[in-house]
């Protein structure tokens, strides 16, 4: 099959606030892997620290094992929030990955968040407090000390962290572009 | 270290912008710090990929998921899903979700004066063939009033969900309908600031794939961003 160079990826439009439709199937956190499950809870936040009732997060943790193909792949869980902003969601914790692009990698999730009133979604990455790799991390090494925070989920119980979205304003997350 | 970002952002004009005040709800939810370019590492090179026992029997019919037919016009929308190299993207989980043909969702917030069809969810999914093509059989959706300004109503749409050969390549869109004289007075439809763009998001009457006397069709082709190249790097996959 000839390529056909440089077609034009297709625009981005809002999930609205009626995603839960046709995405929510997938959002339940007690279907996760039992062995090596770490809960990540947090809230979704707006500028004036409202919560966001109708954002949709996805979490992709490149360190999964890519072992036999199940409905729903190892490594990847899909969150919505509820009336107060709470999102939960439980996988497998990553693992540091190989530095072989060059980067060194602390275990990491990159996250993509959705939600009414985002054009686009986001992407941010979830870093876990207490890997003693986050302070040689290629990536969070280049964020700005006082904004580096916002990547971090924090410890609050054995297999149980904490991490917040802000999407506008004090505290605002740090978001990617690639 | 950081450095260039190696993959190309997108084409000028064709996504929207974060903020977009005619958008009343980006005002308060769009980041207004820059967004931080990096190069791709194998983070974002790799991305899930759905077995095909994700997807029942029924679930690229969105008519024949309950005990009756849901009322409206009856339409397939169909298409093929290519990256930006036009190579076929197999295997795509397409998700999609939609009003039904009063321009009604069924969900609790949408409170919307007009019937809820006990016969008709508006969600539906399916995985691409080889060629990277997809197939729906649903009810054609109606506009519907929503409160961004006066008298603002969203023209006739579909709402797809798509991941393609990586987490990069993700994207949320929404299918329109030709003709329809709501797009020019949307907000959301005219976020895209290229117009060729926005015209990507309409979908085209399809007479081939039309069925005499049983219903209409239209094709709806989506262009993925592709996979990056990084030649450093190896691939767990």
């Amino acid at each position: 099959m000839s390529a056909e160079p440089q077609l034009i990826p297709a625009s981005s439009q809002t999930v609205g606030p009626y995603f839960r439709i046709g995405l929510e199937y997938m959002t339940d956190p007690t279907e996760a892997a039992e062995k090596d499950t770490i809960t990540i809870r947090g809230r979704v936040l707006d500028r004036d620290r409202a919560p966001v009732a109708d954002a949709m997060l996805e979490f992709w943790n490149p360190s999964a094992t890519f072992a036999e193909p199940t409905a729903i792949p190892t490594g990847f869980a899909r969150a919505a929030t509820d009336d107060d902003g709470n999102f939960c969601v439980r996988m497998a914790k990553p693992a540091q990955i190989t530095a072989n692009d060059g980067l060194m990698q602390a275990p990491h999730m990159l996250v993509l968040v959705f939600a009414r009133g985002l054009l686009r979604h986001l992407i941010s990455r979830v870093y876990f407090d207490g890997e003693s790799s986050n302070s040689t991390d290629a990536v969070l090494s280049t964020i700005p000390a006082d904004r580096r925070h916002t990547l971090v989920a924090h410890r609050d119980g054995q297999n149980s962290f904490c991490w917040n979205v802000v999407l506008q304003g004090k505290d605002e997350t740090v978001f990617f572009a690639w | 270290m950081i450095e260039t970002p190696n993959v190309e952002l997108a084409a000028p004009g064709t996504q929207p912008d974060y903020y977009y005040p005619p958008y009343v709800s980006s005002m308060s939810r769009a980041p207004l710090m820059p967004l931080v370019s990096l190069p791709s590492t194998t983070t974002e090179n790799t991305g899930p990929v759905f077995g095909h026992e994700l997807i029942r029997r029924g679930d690229n019919d969105l008519t024949a998921q309950h005990a009756g037919e849901p009322i409206g016009e009856r339409i397939f929308v169909h298409g093929r899903i290519r990256d930006e190299d036009g190579r076929p993207v197999r295997n795509a989980l397409a998700e999609i979700w939609q009003a039904n043909a009063a321009g009604r969702y069924r969900h609790k917030v949408d409170t919307w004066d007009a019937p809820i069809d006990p016969n008709f969810s508006g969600a539906g999914k399916t995985l691409t063939d080889e060629q990277g093509r997809y197939s729906f059989k649903t009810i054609k959706p109606g506009p519907y009033p929503w409160r961004n300004h006066h008298n603002a109503w969203r023209p006739s749409h579909i709402h797809f969900s798509l991941f393609g050969a990586g987490i990069l390549s993700r994207l949320v869109t929404q299918m329109y309908f030709p003709g329809d004289p709501l797009q020019p007075l949307d907000p959301i439809f005219n976020s895209i600031p290229d117009e060729a763009a926005r015209m990507r998001l309409v979908s085209s009457l399809d007479m081939q794939r039309a069925e005499p006397n049983y219903a209409l069709a239209y094709q709806f082709d989506i262009v993925l961003r592709g996979r990056s190249e990084t030649p450093f790097e190896e691939r767990p996959r």
